[in-house]
């Protein structure tokens, strides 16, 4: 048993590190993809591109555009001249945004009257939008107290008192709220999927295909042996991605790794299980490699965007919710992140690992039930 | 185990509407070299496929070494060795990898393993291209590895199937000369081919057509007994044209053309001369040699292959 398992595991690590192709796809992919990707994920809305239209040209006005360009949030990138300027910054994305002061700006605030001024807005990221109008409403409230300060000194004699209510917040992990925290973690799970469903759903199918198949069929080999033969190495190749990327992580993108890595690699066992599981029931139902690939896809598209790695799961619908509870990928995020950002370890997360042991287990039953020793 | 290492019994594999083996029944002795032979598609692969456990019979039943092929395909298994009809080891690795991964998966004993593996290295003269990838080896040293490393656990039955195929005259000799050793050493030898040549080599004959078996016996026998034309040589000039002429004279047959000659089958040969001469002759022909002459095997694999064509007509004919 454990010699024929031994010969298998010998067979299958010479046959992918001996293709330069495939060592490339194991190992030099997925550091590549979380250098790249590590720096693309970022929800981060800083530096918006803002154009502004000043017809009013007066000191105040120039002191609201000043709060904007002050603030760190928005770049002036352009100064519009006539009004026809507007539809055409925004058409061609130029700018993000367009800030309108209405000329009689200054006039209408010496007044005492409300002044008017526009914020024309590029919606169509409709979540970068509302940051943006957030920063934009920050801005004009702090414009407001502050004339309503000098007002209240100037009629009565005295400085405004505090405001009544403070609300002071502290952002309980991921202090600097920086979204790359958030991603880079959900990037390693992604490439760490990628890499094992791939390789494992062709693994049977592959052997079928070019007729070695048929000469391991008629040997003494058992079932167990040839699953367990095809899913040692990728899983032993996982873990060794999932040392590559959780250092560049640490060392390159300063996420910091809170919990304990050891606790890290227990789910990322599980993981591998129910990944593998799933990449080789692809490869015992395929006919050729071809199929194999196509399905592998199917299912890794929809896993991606079921699993919270970008789309928050409580914000679909309940429905879409309940389909979410079969993608292991769901349970390893909330893992990954939980080790990562919130240094969790086993008494939080027993429930997630424990669905990702039940879920491999299925799957790599499933798998080893479809496949057979006979042909058709 | 008894007399026989394979029994067959109205074995028949279906897929679908297609009747891929249709009752085949007979016995293989042991220690014998049994040639399967029978066109493409025939049914031969399918056949040897259910014997070594890799296809499920649909109907009727076969042992191997004792075995029940439908029950006990694992014991069949750790006793027979198997050569696919196409190169299936892995041509990533190399040689000795090969060797090492299948003596590792038959678990041979570590105390043997130096010596089989040495074994098929000589066997097959690979002993200098140990650490060559077996994907560059020319197609007649790769079916030399297959057979060794089938062999590596010293089988007392190996079916080949279509060992020869795509390999050149000389290495297939080679092959052959193989096979008789084995033989010799008692090793029981179920082999497919379609070389008509290579049938001579076998103790015994099946010929199996469209999944039904046609005839059975030794080489001899075949030629002898199972015949039931005569066949007829006749050497002439244009040989082509006249190919064509004989087969409208009556009482012939069939015609082929054999290299220079035409064979011709006929109920009676020493009747069909004068006509057939007279005929020839007429039409300007010059005959130079007509004799009756032993069939060769080929002979009568298309005598038998064409009464059956004729047989299955008559019966569609009747039937519909």
């Amino acid at each position: 048993m454990l010699e024929r398992l031994l010969r298998m595991l010998i067979k299958e690590f010479t046959q992918v590190l001996r293709n330069p192709r495939m060592r490339a796809v194991v190992f030099v992919m997925p550091v590549l993809q979380v250098l790249i990707i590590g720096y693309a994920v970022n929800t981060d809305v800083r530096h918006v591109p803002l154009a502004v239209y000043d017809l009013d040209r007066t000191p105040a006005s120039r002191d609201l555009l000043a709060r904007f360009e002050g603030s760190g949030c928005f770049d002036v990138v352009r100064r519009i001249q006539v009004e026809g300027e507007i539809q055409t910054v925004l058409d061609a994305g130029d700018a993000k945004a367009v800030l309108r002061i209405n000329r009689g700006f200054a006039e209408d605030l010496d007044g005492g009257r409300t002044a008017l001024a526009q914020l024309l807005l590029d919606g169509s990221d409709s979540n970068t939008g509302s940051i943006i109008l957030g920063y934009a409403a920050r801005i004009s409230a702090d414009f407001n107290r502050t004339i309503i300060e000098q007002r209240f000194s100037k009629a009565a004699g005295l400085r405004l008192e505090a405001d009544p209510v403070a609300l002071t917040w502290r952002a309980w992990f991921n202090p600097n709220l920086d979204s790359r925290n958030f991603f880079v973690p959900g990037v390693l799970a992604m490439l760490v999927a990628v890499v094992s469903i791939i390789l494992s759903s062709m693994a049977i199918v592959r052997e079928r295909e070019i007729g070695t198949m048929e000469q391991i069929m008629v040997t003494p080999i058992g079932r167990l042996e040839f699953i367990l033969g095809k899913t040692i190495p990728f899983a032993l190749i996982g873990f060794v991605d999932v040392a590559l990327i959780t250092a560049i992580a640490v060392f390159w993108f300063q996420v910091p790794l809170l919990g304990n890595p050891l606790f890290l690699f227990l789910g990322t066992g599980l993981y591998l299980l129910s990944t593998l599981g799933v990449g080789l029931f692809i490869s015992t139902v395929s006919a050729t490699q071809q199929q194999a690939m196509m399905t592998a896809f199917f299912f890794m598209l929809p896993a991606f965007m079921l699993s919270g790695f970008v789309y928050p799961i409580a914000n679909m619908p309940t429905l879409v919710q309940w389909i979410t509870y079969l993608n292991p990928l769901r349970y390893y995020l909330v893992i990954i992140r939980g080790v990562f950002l919130k240094g969790l370890g086993m008494e939080v997360l027993w429930p997630q690992l424990l669905a990702l042991a039940l879920l491999g287990t299925i799957m790599l039953a499933l798998a080893a039930g479809r496949f057979r020793k006979t042909m058709a | 185990m008894t007399e026989f290492a394979v029994t067959l019994c109205d074995l028949e594999r279906r897929f679908g509407d297609f009747v891929a083996v249709n009752r085949i029944s007979l016995d293989v002795r042991r220690g014998e070299i049994f040639g399967f032979l029978g066109p493409n598609g025939a049914g031969k692969s399918t056949t040897i496929r259910m014997l070594c456990g890799l296809l499920e019979p649909s109907g009727g039943s076969g042992t191997v070494a004792g075995f029940d092929i439908r029950t006990e395909r694992e014991q069949i298994k750790r006793t027979i060795g198997y050569m696919s009809q196409k190169f299936s080891l892995y041509d990533d690795l190399t040689v000795e990898e090969n060797i090492d991964f299948y003596s590792g998966i038959y678990g041979i004993p570590r105390t043997k393993k130096a010596e089989r593996k040495a074994w098929v290295l000589d066997m097959a003269t690979l002993q200098e291209h140990r650490k060559t990838r077996t994907g560059e080896l020319p197609g007649g040293w790769k079916q030399r590895l297959s057979l060794g490393c089938a062999l590596l656990h010293e089988p007392r039955i190996v079916f080949l199937d279509e060992p020869t195929s795509g390999v050149d005259p000389l290495s297939r000799r080679a092959f052959w000369d193989l096979i008789h050793q084995l033989a010799h050493q008692g090793v029981t030898v179920f082999v497919t081919t379609h070389y008509m040549e290579e049938a001579e080599y076998c103790d015994r004959l099946a010929l199996i057509y469209r999944g039904e078996l046609v005839a059975l016996g030794t080489p001899s026998e075949m030629k002898g007994n199972l015949m039931l034309d005569q066949v007829l040589a006749l050497t002439c000039d244009r040989a082509h044209d006249a190919l064509a002429l004989a087969a409208t004279v009556p009482g012939v047959r069939d015609a082929a053309l054999f290299g220079r000659d035409l064979h011709l089958m006929t109920p009676d040969a020493e009747a069909l001369v004068p006509g057939l001469r007279q005929a020839l002759e007429s039409a300007g022909f010059r005959v130079d040699r007509m004799e009756r002459i032993t069939p060769s095997l080929e002979d009568v694999f298309v005598s038998l292959i064409e009464a059956r064509d004729r047989a299955d007509g008559a019966q569609q004919a009747f039937t519909s």
